[in-house]
């Protein structure tokens, strides 16, 4: 089943009287339970891209199908309605609440969400969130006084609070060294496999994309070409597991 | 999301910066302790000064003959003898207005004790309900008069502290016998001390005593204005009391047989000084005016259009010139609150709005997790409120501080406020929702993507 199709996103930006075309046409299908590493070089559109399949931002023109459901024309609030409901975010600078912990950065999203947790239910979430990405002994822990690589595992659980069918994460090793990448990177290929949730992540690093089943590589505002790759160790696979 | 949730949010968020939440909320802090401070020690102040009008009688009203005046001149307030005690009872009956009356004889005579003598201010000759319309039922000593010492006219008196001091030296008067005008009185009470008036006359020099008594014991003037041989013949009365003090007086000045068979006079009232009579508060002082003057020009058979035969004085001119200067004040204090308010919030929206440049990545990452923008308005909108309240709670343990300070060291008269509390948690919640909609408003308007990217 195809969870995300896009035909034929532009986006254009307008700079004073100069109009800037970053995508030009970008027609893609993304079926449920796929990990997808979208690459190029820098400037070519990855980033924008993302805004657009992540709801923050909508195309200049095109279709975008999400979930059965055409979310280009969507109002602001509609918006972020369904990021907090269907998708989940992983950045670059893990974007943590500074001198909060690790449970209530978490728990955080949940603020926003119409059906209320109590305290408790929400509190036991978020540590349940913290479990799977093998932080339960870190609940209390503040950002400052984890490493790299836990927090943004922290980031990973806050992303997967609501339960997400998709996950996007631009750039999600970028600050992280080898070690910390690679820890990261199984976490991602643990929950597609393990739980079935479609990750499309944005990298430059020809060695994160390899854990991808699927290299999508942009230049310049179009899709230059795909590749399907099995990651290390694991054969391709369709569905959620 | 709850309001709960986001005033925890918002407690969380400035918990993280509290030397600055406490800089930043001291402008309220200053200006709600101010405030609080000022309105305690007014209000304290402002009670002490309703009671010393009080004491001189607020409310009360005074009702006087009118002047009379033959061929162009005018003989002053009083030359007329047109009040009656019967006037005052009418007054009291048929006005809603007035609490209490009474009528008042005035008399100023020697008055002995012993081998001391004394000149009071005044001797009032009046009924037991001077007590309520002076505000002075709560005795030093002993008990008041009664209204059957009124009707027998009985030789029974009240004193000022003034008398107290001058004639008995500490000693208690109660019970013992003075002389005024030669004529004995029994002390049976003690009044309270009053002090002075606005005017500098002492309240406590007086003597208090039934008007029956004083009328025709000790002024013995009702009807000996027109004849003199009437003085003879009311002293003579007075001198067969002494002599047999249980024979129940009439209320009226008895005349001779000579002088009765001589001027065949149906006395048709006795006539008294003035009616005192109390509203029953200071809002209705205008409408008991209004009624007096109603009841009494039928009572004297006035026709529309003629003039009063009584004039009517109260306190208001002075309880206005008072009042005015109280809510002078009352009005400068406000200015100087409402500037330090405005300042401190000025304050609050310089410090949100740096917070909101700050936390923009916050923002964003927030936005991206699902929150709408009146999410964020919210709660930075709450996050500026609870700092305000903060700033205002503080700012009223301050004030009230301050103002018991001022009570221990200073004496001063100082009385808790709580509209001003009340007032003064309305007043910060309003600034923190005022200053702070603007940088909120800011918060909400930014863009998720460009806030994420924002360093
Ligand atoms: N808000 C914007 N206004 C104008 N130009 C933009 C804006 N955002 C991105 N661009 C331009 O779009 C192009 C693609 O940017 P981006 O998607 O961030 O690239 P990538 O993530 O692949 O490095 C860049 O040339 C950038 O200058
Ligand atoms: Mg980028």
């Amino acid at each position: 089943m195809e969870l995300i199709t896009l035909r034929g996103i532009e986006k254009t930006y307008q700079m004073g009287d100069i109009a800037v075309p970053v995508l030009k046409g970008i027609s893609l299908a993304i079926r449920q339970g796929e990990l997808v590493a979208l690459t190029g070089s820098s400037g070519s559109g990855k980033s924008t891209l993302m805004n657009i399949l992540g709801c923050l931002d909508h195309p200049s023109t095109g279709e975008y199908w999400l979930d059965g459901q055409e979310v280009s024309r969507l109002s602001t609030d509609e918006r972020a309605l369904l990021r907090n409901r269907k998708l989940g975010f992983v950045f670059q600078s893990f974007n943590l609440l500074a001198r909060t912990s690790a449970l209530e950065n978490v728990a955080m999203p949940l603020s926003y969400t119409a059906e209320h947790l109590s305290d408790r239910a929400a509190r036991e979430r978020a540590a349940e969130m913290l479990a799977r990405v093998g932080l339960a002994d870190r609940l209390d822990h503040h950002p400052s006084q984890l490493s790299g690589g836990q927090q943004q595992r922290v980031a990973i659980a806050r992303a997967l609070i609501n339960h997400p069918p998709v996950l996007f994460a631009d750039e999600p090793t970028g600050n992280l060294d080898s070690r910390t990448s690679e820890e990261v990177l199984q976490m991602f290929e643990r929950l597609n496999i393990e739980d079935g949730i479609t990750i499309i992540m944005v990298t430059h690093d020809p060695k994160v994309a390899s854990h991808a089943q699927r290299v999508i590589r942009m230049d310049d505002g179009v899709i230059l070409d795909e590749a399907s790759s099995g990651g290390p160790g694991r054969e391709s696979k369709g569905g959620g597991a | 999301m709850k309001v709960y949730t986001t005033a925890r949010t918002a407690f969380r968020a400035l918990r993280r910066n509290p030397m600055r939440a406490m800089l930043t909320t001291l402008g309220i802090v200053i200006g709600v302790g101010a405030v609080i401070a000022m309105m305690e020690i007014g209000a304290g102040s402002s009670a002490a000064l309703k009671k010393t009008i009080a004491s001189m009688g607020a409310n009360v009203l005074v009702i006087r003959p009118g002047t009379a005046s033959s061929g162009g001149i005018t003989f002053g307030s009083g030359s007329t003898t047109t009040m009656t005690p019967e006037d005052s009872q009418a007054i009291l009956r048929e006005c809603p207005s007035i609490r209490n009356a009474t009528p008042m004889v005035r008399a100023r005579a020697q008055v002995v004790y012993g081998n001391r003598n004394w000149v009071p201010n005044a001797i009032y000759g009046v009924t037991p309900a001077y007590l309520d319309v002076q505000d002075w039922s709560i005795l030093a000593e002993g008990d008041p008069f009664s209204e059957r010492d009124v009707l027998n006219g009985n030789r029974v008196c009240l004193l000022g502290q003034t008398l107290v001091r001058e004639l008995f030296e500490g000693e208690s008067p109660v019970g013992k016998e003075i002389r005024i005008k030669n004529i004995a009185f029994r002390v049976i009470g003690v009044l309270t001390p009053k002090g002075a008036n606005m005017m500098g006359l002492d309240q406590d020099d007086v003597i208090i005593a039934p008007w029956t008594t004083i009328k025709y014991r000790v002024t013995g003037l009702s009807l000996a204005n027109t004849n003199q041989s009437a003085v003879a013949a009311t002293d003579s009365v007075n001198t067969l009391s002494n002599l047999y003090p249980t024979t129940p007086r009439s209320l009226y000045p008895e005349r001779s047989s000579i002088q009765q068979a001589n001027n065949p006079m149906p006395i048709r009232f006795a006539n008294i000084d003035q009616v005192m009579a109390a509203a029953s508060n200071a809002e209705e002082i205008s409408a008991a005016i209004e009624q007096i003057s109603l009841v009494l020009r039928e009572r004297h058979r006035i026709r529309p259009g003629e003039p009063d035969d009584f004039i009517i004085r109260d306190m208001a001119e002075l309880t206005r010139t008072l009042s005015t200067t109280t809510k002078l004040m009352t009005n400068l204090l406000l200015a100087v609150a409402l500037i330090s308010l405005v300042v401190g919030g000025v304050g609050i929206m310089n410090i949100m709005l740096v917070s909101v440049t700050e936390r923009t990545r916050e923002i964003g990452l927030r936005m991206a997790v699902g929150a709408r923008g009146r999410d964020i308005l919210r709660q930075f909108l709450v996050e500026a409120v609870v700092l305000c309240l903060t700033g205002g709670a503080m700012g009223i343990v301050l004030g009230h501080g301050g103002s018991l300070l001022v009570r221990t060291l200073l004496n001063w008269p100082v009385e808790t406020s709580p509209s001003a509390i009340a007032a003064s948690v309305l007043v910060s919640a309003g600034v923190g929702i005022i200053f702070g909609f603007y940088p909120a408003w800011k918060a909400s308007r930014l863009d998720p993507i460009e806030a994420l990217r924002y360093e």
